[in-house]
């Protein structure tokens, strides 16, 4: 039933599902990737996210969107979560859920922020902090469906320390033809590094990037103002807005 | 509210909230705003979530198009702010 995956579960009431925690991946001193199983997953698309929801004992119950980190594999659903330090969700799936525990989980869900693995257009992908999650999902189907689409990721982030799935992405920069990674090191940049720390620029999105004349599919995903940001150059660079697609997580983040 | 700070998030958070309403993805959905005409997916909507319920603004101009509240028993949608919404669907 490819259809009803590609619609996110056709005909099918969106209902909340048992996850159970199955397995538990340091990425940063802040960042884990939760793997929970979840029975009767319908599969989903890289770029898909699901809802999560917590309830207290007393009742009180609130909802975050997650993004999926890897694609479709059976019942395996992996999430990876920033810890942001006054958070209400994200302290409690950082260091208190444990292999074994339930929550519960709604999706997948969104159709727009989705990379198909049967488009051959060139794919420019931009992340700003934990932003990076769908991005690695594409990244990860493509090889897996043996897309020959040209990737390029710019990751924008704070320190060394901060990047997520960092050797994975330095053996897929070598091995996956046709990905390129390059980083952007906002706060605090690795020894040697050619610039000091700065934002995002122009040149690097036009350097990084690909020329508006080889109509690639931009994906941008971080918090809101970088998000903003980096639509705004990939516009006046003079790429498609519809070829711009664009998630943004708010004002926490990196 | 200062409608040009960053506490917004997008349409993108939209997808599940809809999506218990209806059968298919409404982020992809286009729409059109009774404002100023502007037309984008629902995806790049301005959502702010602080309100009680969710409420989805033009990233044109500004003007609300969409609220969504989720009670108990209930949800309301408001869409006096979209003049069409149109929605890519399955050939069949």
């Amino acid at each position: 039933m490819a259809r009803a995956a590609v619609s996110g579960g056709l005909n099918r009431r969106l209902a909340w599902h048992a996850a159970r925690l199955a397995e538990v991946v340091e990425e940063t001193p802040s960042a884990r990737t939760l793997v929970f199983d979840v029975p009767d997953w319908p599969g989903h698309l890289p770029g898909q996210h699901v809802d999560v929801r917590l309830t207290a004992e007393d009742g009180y119950s609130t909802e975050r969107s997650y993004s999926i980190a890897t694609p479709a594999d059976g019942t395996r659903v992996a999430l990876t979560v920033q810890r942001v330090d006054d958070g209400e969700v994200s302290p409690y799936l950082t260091e208190t859920l444990s292999p074994g525990d339930v929550i519960e989980l709604r999706g997948p869900v969104g159709g727009w922020f989705v990379w198909r693995s049967a488009d051959p257009a060139p794919v420019l992908l931009i992340a700003g902090g934990s932003g990076i999650v769908p991005l690695m999902a594409m990244i990860r189907a493509r090889r897996e469906a043996g897309s020959r689409a040209l990737f390029r990721l710019i990751y924008s982030v704070r320190t060394p320390e901060d990047r997520f799935y960092a050797d994975e992405l330095r053996t897929r920069a070598r091995d996956d033809m046709g990905l390129d990674v390059g980083y952007v090191y906002t706060r605090q940049a690795p020894e040697g590094w050619p610039t000091a720390p700065r934002r995002l620029s122009v040149a690097d999105v036009n350097n990084g990037g690909w020329p508006p004349d080889f109509q690639p599919a931009c994906f941008v995903c971080g918090p809101t103002a970088f998000v903003e940001t980096v639509a705004d150059i990939l516009v006046a660079l003079g790429h498609d807005p519809r070829r711009v697609k664009t998630e943004r997580f708010g004002p926490t983040g990196s | 509210m200062d409608l040009f700070s960053d506490e917004y998030t997008d349409g993108n958070a939209l997808a599940g909230p809809l999506r218990e309403l209806f059968t298919v993805d409404m982020t992809s959905a286009v729409g059109r705003c009774v404002s100023c005409g502007g037309e984008g997916p629902v995806a790049g909507m301005k959502v702010y979530a602080q309100a009680p319920g969710l409420v989805a603004r033009c990233p044109s101009c500004q003007e609300v198009l969409m609220r969504l509240v989720r009670g108990p028993s209930d949800a309301w949608l408001d869409l006096r702010g979209t003049m069409s919404l149109r929605i890519p669907m399955p050939p069949e």
